[in-house]
C-alpha cells in the first residue's frame, strides 16, 4: 500500500518536473559558447533580437572554448561559437563541424596592477611584455582552463620563446577557471593577466588593475559558429540552428552585434565576409 | 570590506524590496528543483533508512558504512556522473533531458538520497532498540514495525529532511555542470551566485547569497513552527 502510493508519488512528480519547463512547447536550440560572449552581456543583447524575429529560443551553456567544443563533439550542443580557430578547424577536421563561419572579433589585452612592477605599462609590443614579466619574474595569473583566451595567451608565451612552466609555483600561477575567476585572483594579488577585452569591459572588481598593453596585431581575437554535423549526431536541430547562424552573419544580426556597447566602448566588431553570408543552404 | 558588506545587504534588500521578476523566477526555480529533489530523496532514503534500521542481513554493515560515506559525496563528481549519464553520448543520452531542470533534480536527488538514508537509519534504529520487544509483543511484523518507527520518529525524520534541502539548496557545483546555468532555463540561486562572482560583480554576488539564507531561514522556521504546533496539538 504505502510503496505503491510512494511510487505514484515519485512518477506524478517526475513527470511533472520533466514536463513544466518546457510547458510552451517552444522551439529552442542549444549553443555552446565561451564565458567571454556570455559575460559580457553579448547574448543577452542579440538573443532578444533574434527570438523576437523567429521565435527560437537561443539556450546557451557557456564555457571555455575547449569544453565547449567537447560538449558538442558527444552532441550535447547544437551550434558552437568559439574564439580558437586553431581548435576550430581542428573540429571541422575531425567531421564533428559542419562548416566554420567567422562572425566578429575583438582583441585581447593585457592587464596588470597600476605599480606596474615590470616595467610595460603604454607599450604594444606584446611579446617584449611576455618577455619583461618573465625576466622580473612578477606575478602573472592564468585561465589554465585551455579556453580559448588560454590558448591564445600560451601561443604567445611560445612566440616570445618563454616557457611559462619555469615560473610554476612562483611568479606563473595556473587559476585552472574562468576568465572572471582569473581577474578577481588577479586583482586580489596584483598580479598581470592576459584577458579579451570583452570581459574586461564588464568586469566590476577590478581594484588597482589597469590596461598595461593593447593594440598588438598579435592580439586579434576572431569568433567563428559551426554547426554540430548532424551526420554525426542525428538529433541536432539542422534548421534552427542553421537559422541562428544564417542570421548571426547577416546584415541584421551582424547590426545587433555591433549595437552592442558597455558605456561608450563597442564590444565586438562583426566581421562575417559577404561570400560566406547564408546564400548557400546546408547540403 | 565593511563597505562591500554594506552594499551587499543594500543590493539584497533593492532586490526583494523591488521584487525584481528575473529573481523572482530564479528563486522559484531554486525552490522546485531543491524541493521536487529532496521530496524524491526522501520517498526513496526514508524507506531505505527503515529497512536497514530493522532488517538484518548479510553485508548490511557494509550498506551502512557506504551510506555514510556517500553523505560526503562532491557535487562536482555527482554533476559528472549525471553528464556523463544524460549526454547524448552516454547511456539515457536519448531522453534528452541534459541541460534541463529535470537533469538538475536528478542530480540533486542522488546527492541527497545518501543523507536522508544513513541519518534516518540512525534515528530509527535507535528507537527500534527501544521499541523492538514492545512492537514484537504486539505481533507486529517488521514492515508494519518499520512503519510504525518511520510515523513515530516524524519529527526528528523532519529535520533529516530539511539538512538534505539545506544541501541541494547550498550546492552548485552540479547544477552548474547538469544545468549550464542557462540564462532562464536552468540558472537557479547557486549558479547566479557563482556567475556574479565571475563578473566581478562581488556586492550583488553576496547580496544573492544573503536572499538564498533568508530563504533558507524561512522554510526552517516554518518547518519549526508546524512541528510546534503539532506537538502541542498531540502531545
Amino acid at each position: 500500500m504505502e510503496l505503491r502510493r510512494s511510487l505514484l508519488c515519485a512518477a506524478v512528480i517526475l513527470s511533472t518536473a520533466a514536463t513544466a519547463p518546457d510547458a510552451p512547447a517552444q522551439k529552442f536550440i542549444t549553443v555552446a559558447s565561451t564565458t567571454s560572449t556570455e559575460q559580457s552581456g553579448l547574448f543577452k543583447h542579440i538573443l532578444l533580437v533574434f527570438e523576437k524575429k523567429t521565435g527560437i529560443q537561443v539556450r546557451v551553456v557557456a564555457l571555455g572554448t575547449g569544453q565547449a567544443l567537447d560538449m558538442a563533439r558527444r552532441g550535447d550542443a547544437d551550434v558552437v561559437f568559439v574564439h580558437d580557430k586553431v581548435a576550430e578547424e581542428k573540429f571541422i577536421a575531425e567531421g564533428y563541424g559542419v562548416r566554420r563561419l567567422e562572425v566578429m572579433y575583438n582583441d585581447f589585452i593585457l592587464v596588470g596592477p597600476k605599480s606596474d612592477p615590470a616595467k610595460i605599462a603604454g607599450g604594444k609590443d606584446i611579446l617584449a611584455a611576455y618577455k619583461r614579466i618573465a625576466g622580473a619574474a612578477a606575478p602573472f595569473v592564468s585561465r589554465g582552463d585551455r579556453s580559448g583566451t588560454h590558448a591564445a595567451e600560451v601561443r604567445l608565451w611560445k612566440a616570445a620563446g618563454i616557457d611559462p612552466a619555469i615560473g610554476k609555483g612562483t611568479w606563473y600561477r595556473e587559476t585552472g577557471s574562468g576568465m572572471g575567476p582569473t581577474l578577481n585572483t588577479a586583482a586580489g594579488m596584483n598580479a598581470y593577466a592576459f584577458t579579451d577585452r570583452g570581459t574586461w569591459l564588464s568586469f566590476k572588481n577590478r581594484g588597482e588593475l589597469v590596461i598595461v598593453v593593447q593594440g598588438d596585431k598579435r592580439l586579434f581575437n576572431q569568433y567563428g559558429i559551426m554547426l554540430v554535423n548532424p551526420a554525426k549526431h542525428a538529433h541536432v536541430k539542422k534548421d534552427l540552428g542553421q537559422a541562428f547562424i544564417d542570421w548571426v552573419v547577416s546584415a541584421d544580426g551582424q547590426r545587433a552585434i555591433a549595437g552592442y556597447k558597455i558605456g561608450a566602448d563597442q564590444l565586438f566588431f562583426p566581421n562575417a565576409r559577404k561570400e560566406q553570408a547564408p546564400a548557400r543552404r546546408l547540403e | 570590506m565593511m563597505n562591500d558588506l554594506g552594499r551587499a545587504f543594500a543590493e539584497a534588500f533593492g532586490l526583494v524590496a523591488r521584487l525584481d521578476p528575473q529573481l523572482l523566477d530564479i528563486v522559484a526555480l531554486s525552490l522546485k528543483v531543491s524541493l521536487t529533489a529532496v521530496v524524491l530523496a526522501a520517498l526513496v532514503g526514508l524507506p531505505l533508512g527503515a529497512v536497514l534500521a530493522v532488517e538484518r542481513f548479510r553485508g548490511r554493515q557494509a550498506v551502512v558504512v557506504l551510506l555514510n560515506a556517500l553523505m560526503g559525496l562532491p557535487p562536482v563528481v555527482v554533476g559528472l556522473l549525471v553528464y556523463l549519464l544524460l549526454s547524448r553520448a552516454g547511456p539515457l543520452g536519448s531522453l534528452g533531458i541534459l541541460f534541463t531542470p529535470a537533469a538538475m533534480i536528478v542530480a540533486q536527488a542522488i546527492l541527497v538520497t545518501p543523507i536522508v538514508a544513513a541519518l534516518s537509519r540512525q534515528v530509527l534504529e535507535d528507537a527500534w532498540r527501544e521499541y523492538e520487544e514492545q512492537l514484537r509483543s504486539l505481533g507486529a511484523r517488521r514492515m508494519t514495525a518499520a512503519i510504525t518507527l518511520l510515523w513515530d520518529t516524524r519529527f526528528s525524520l523532519v529535520t533529516i529532511v530539511l539538512a538534505g534541502f539545506g544541501r541541494a539548496a547550498a550546492e552548485v557545483g552540479a547544477v552548474m555542470i547538469v544545468g549550464g546555468n542557462i540564462d532562464g532555463v536552468t540558472r537557479v540561486m547557486t549558479t547566479t551566485i557563482a556567475l556574479e562572482t565571475s563578473k566581478g560583480d562581488l556586492p550583488l554576488a553576496l547580496g544573492l547569497g544573503v536572499i538564498l539564507v533568508g530563504l533558507v531561514i524561512m522554510l526552517n522556521a516554518a518547518a519549526s513552527l508546524i512541528r510546534e504546533a503539532a506537538l502541542r496539538r498531540y502531545g
